[in-house]
C-alpha cells in the first residue's frame, strides 16, 4: 500500500498518459481499419491491393520496430517536429488498424452475398451499400473479437514507456529508482490493467446484448 | 522455379544489406589487451566463512557478475568482437581475482538499471558492477561495498553547442536521459523549465542528442566522459558535476562476509586501483583519487 500511496503522483500521470494514448489511438484505429477493412472488400482492384499491401506490411512488424521507426527513424528526415507521445499514438493507430480491418473483414464475411446483390439491384452504391446494409450486421458479429484487438491496444501501449511517453509501462523504472521494490510496483500496475480491462469487458457486454437481434 | 529464384536473391541481398548497417564500433577497446599485464592477480585458496554467495560461487565453478554493456569506458561491449571492456568490468574482474576465480570463469550480465535490485535479490547475479549508486534507500534491498568511484550528474552537449556551458543553462532546452533514472527525476523536480525526453538506454539518448531532437544527454559524468571519449568530433561534456553519486558494488544484502571482503580489498588495494584506473576512465585525462571506503 505504502508503495501505492507514496507515489500516487506517478501512478496517476502514467495512468492518465496510458489512457490517453489508449483513447485516441482507438478513435482513430477505427476510423482507418473501417476504410482499409471496407477498400479490402470494394469493388476497385486498385483499392483492394492498397488495403492488402498495407494490412500484410503493417500486420507482419512487431509494435517495437513502429515504434522505434517514428521515435528515431521520423526525427531524422526532419520534417514537421511532432512530440513523442502523437508519434506513439501515429504508431499504435497505423498498427492496431491493420487488425480492425481484418477483425471487420471477417464481420463482412458472416453477411451473405445475396444482401450486397441485393442493396446492389435496389440502386445502392458501394458505400451505402457498406454503411447501410452490411456494416451495421458485421459490426454486431464482431465485437468479441474487436474488444480483443482494443484491449490489446490498450496493453500494447507500454511499449510507448521506451520511447519517451511517461505511461503506465514507466511507472517501474521510475520508482525502482527511488527504491521501491519492482514487484510490488508491478504488481500494482498489473492490478490497475485488470481494472481497465474489466471496463472494457463490461462495454463488450453492454454492446452485445444491446446490438443483439434475434434471428 | 526461375521466379522463386529472383525472389530468394532479393530476399538473400536485403539481409546483407540489413546485417551492413550493424557495423563494428571503433571505440571502447580500451581494456582489452591489458589482458597481458593485469594489475591483479588470481588469488589462491581463499576461504570465506559465513558468506552464502561465495559459497554458491564456489559450488558452480563460475562467477556471475551483473554489468552494463552500453557505457564507454565503465562497461562496454564491443558488438563485433563481443569482447567487454571499461571501469566496472576491470573492478569485477578484480574482485573475481580476489575470491580465486580467473577471468575466464566470470559470466557477465547485462543488467538495465531497473532490473538491479531484483536481480541481486532473486540471486540471478553474485554481485553488480556496473555504475550503480549508493544510497539509503537502496540499501533496504542490497548491500552496497565501496565506494569504488565518485562522481556526479553532469551534462552532454553537441560539439557546436555555445548556449549550453552549465546546468543553469538548461532552461528551455530538452534533455534526455534512461526512463525515470535518477538524474531525469532531479531534471523534473529541481529544473521546471527544461522539457525531458527518455529513452531505454544512453546511447539513445546520445542517438537523439547527434541527431538534434534533444539539446543535451544528463546522466553521471563519468559515463558522459566515455561516450565523448567515443566521439569527440560531436560531442562534449560541459560544466561540473552538480550532485554527487558514489558507485558501490551491489550485492545481497545479508552478506556482510563478502561485502567486508570487497571493502578490505579495496582498501588495502590501492596501487591496485589506480592501474586499473589509469587503463580504462584514466585515459581520457582526467586524473582521480581513489574514494574511501565506506564501510557500514
Amino acid at each position: 500500500m505504502e508503495t501505492l500511496f507514496n507515489n500516487l503522483d506517478l501512478f496517476a500521470l502514467g495512468f492518465q498518459n496510458t489512457l490517453l494514448l489508449f483513447a485516441v489511438s482507438a478513435v482513430f484505429a477505427l476510423g482507418i481499419g473501417i476504410v482499409v477493412g471496407a477498400m479490402r472488400v470494394s469493388p476497385v482492384p486498385v483499392m483492394r491491393a492498397f488495403g492488402t499491401l498495407y494490412v500484410n506490411l503493417v500486420r507482419n512488424t512487431p509494435l517495437t520496430l513502429l515504434m522505434f521507426f517514428f521515435a528515431f527513424g521520423y526525427p531524422k528526415l526532419h520534417l514537421l517536429k511532432l512530440p513523442y507521445t502523437t508519434l506513439a499514438i501515429i504508431a499504435l493507430s497505423i498498427y492496431t488498424a491493420t487488425y480492425v480491418a481484418e477483425v471487420l473483414r471477417s464481420g463482412f464475411n458472416t453477411v451473405p452475398t445475396g444482401q450486397a446483390e441485393a442493396a446492389r439491384a435496389i440502386g445502392l452504391p458501394f458505400v451505402q451499400t457498406m454503411t447501410l446494409v452490411i456494416m451495421p450486421q458485421a459490426f454486431r458479429a464482431v465485437i468479441p473479437p474487436m474488444m480483443s484487438v482494443f484491449i490489446a491496444l490498450l496493453k500494447n501501449t507500454t511499449v510507448a514507456a521506451g520511447f519517451s511517453v511517461a505511461e503506465a509501462g514507466a511507472i517501474r523504472a521510475n520508482l525502482s529508482e527511488r527504491g521501491e521494490p519492482a514487484i510490488l510496483v508491478l504488481l500494482w500496475v498489473a492490478l490497475f490493467f485488470v481494472i481497465l480491462v474489466g471496463v472494457l469487458s463490461v462495454l463488450q457486454r453492454y454492446l452485445e446484448r444491446r446490438w443483439r437481434v434475434l434471428r | 522455379m526461375r521466379k522463386r529464384m529472383t525472389l530468394l536473391a532479393v530476399i538473400a541481398a536485403s539481409a546483407l544489406a540489413l546485417t551492413g548497417c550493424a557495423g563494428p564500433n571503433p571505440a571502447g577497446d580500451g581494456a582489452s589487451d591489458s589482458a597481458s599485464k593485469s594489475p591483479f592477480t588470481v588469488a589462491t585458496d581463499v576461504s570465506l566463512t559465513g558468506s552464502p554467495t561465495f559459497d554458491a560461487m564456489t559450488k558452480r565453478g563460475t562467477v556471475k557478475v551483473g554489468v552494463k554493456e552500453d557505457q564507454p569506458g565503465l562497461g562496454y561491449l564491443d558488438a563485433a568482437t563481443g569482447e567487454r571492456s571499461g571501469f566496472d568490468i576491470e573492478i569485477a574482474k578484480w574482485i573475481a581475482a580476489s575470491l580465486g576465480f580467473s577471468a575466464d570463469k566470470i559470466t557477465f550480465e547485462a543488467i538495465p538499471s531497473a532490473n538491479r535490485e531484483s536481480a541481486i535479490v532473486n540471486g540471478d547475479i553474485d554481485f553488480y558492477v556496473g555504475t550503480y549508486s549508493i544510497n539509503d534507500k537502496r540499501k533496504e534491498q542490497v548491500g552496497f561495498a565501496g565506494p569504488y568511484f565518485v562522481t556526479g550528474q553532469g551534462l552532454l552537449v553537441a560539439a557546436g553547442d555555445k548556449k549550453i556551458t552549465s546546468e543553469k543553462d538548461l532552461a528551455g532546452t530538452t534533455v534526455c536521459s534512461a526512463t525515470g533514472s535518477t538524474p531525469i527525476q532531479n531534471i523534473k523536480a529541481n529544473f521546471p523549465d527544461t522539457k525531458t525526453t527518455e529513452f531505454d538506454t544512453y546511447s539513445q539518448c546520445v542517438e537523439a542528442l547527434k541527431d538534434g531532437s534533444v539539446n543535451a544527454v544528463t546522466t553521471d559524468a563519468a559515463i558522459l566522459i566515455g561516450y565523448a571519449a567515443q566521439d569527440p568530433d560531436n560531442l562534449k561534456v560541459v560544466g561540473k558535476p552538480f550532485t554527487v553519486e558514489k558507485y558501490g558494488v551491489g550485492m545481497p544484502k545479508s552478506d556482510d562476509a563478502l561485502r567486508t571482503f570487497t571493502n578490505d580489498m579495496f582498501t588495502k588495494g590501492g596501487d591496485t586501483w589506480t592501474a586499473i584506473y589509469n587503463e580504462t576512465l584514466g585515459k581520457s585525462g582526467t586524473k582521480v583519487e581513489q574514494p574511501k571506503v565506506e564501510a557500514y
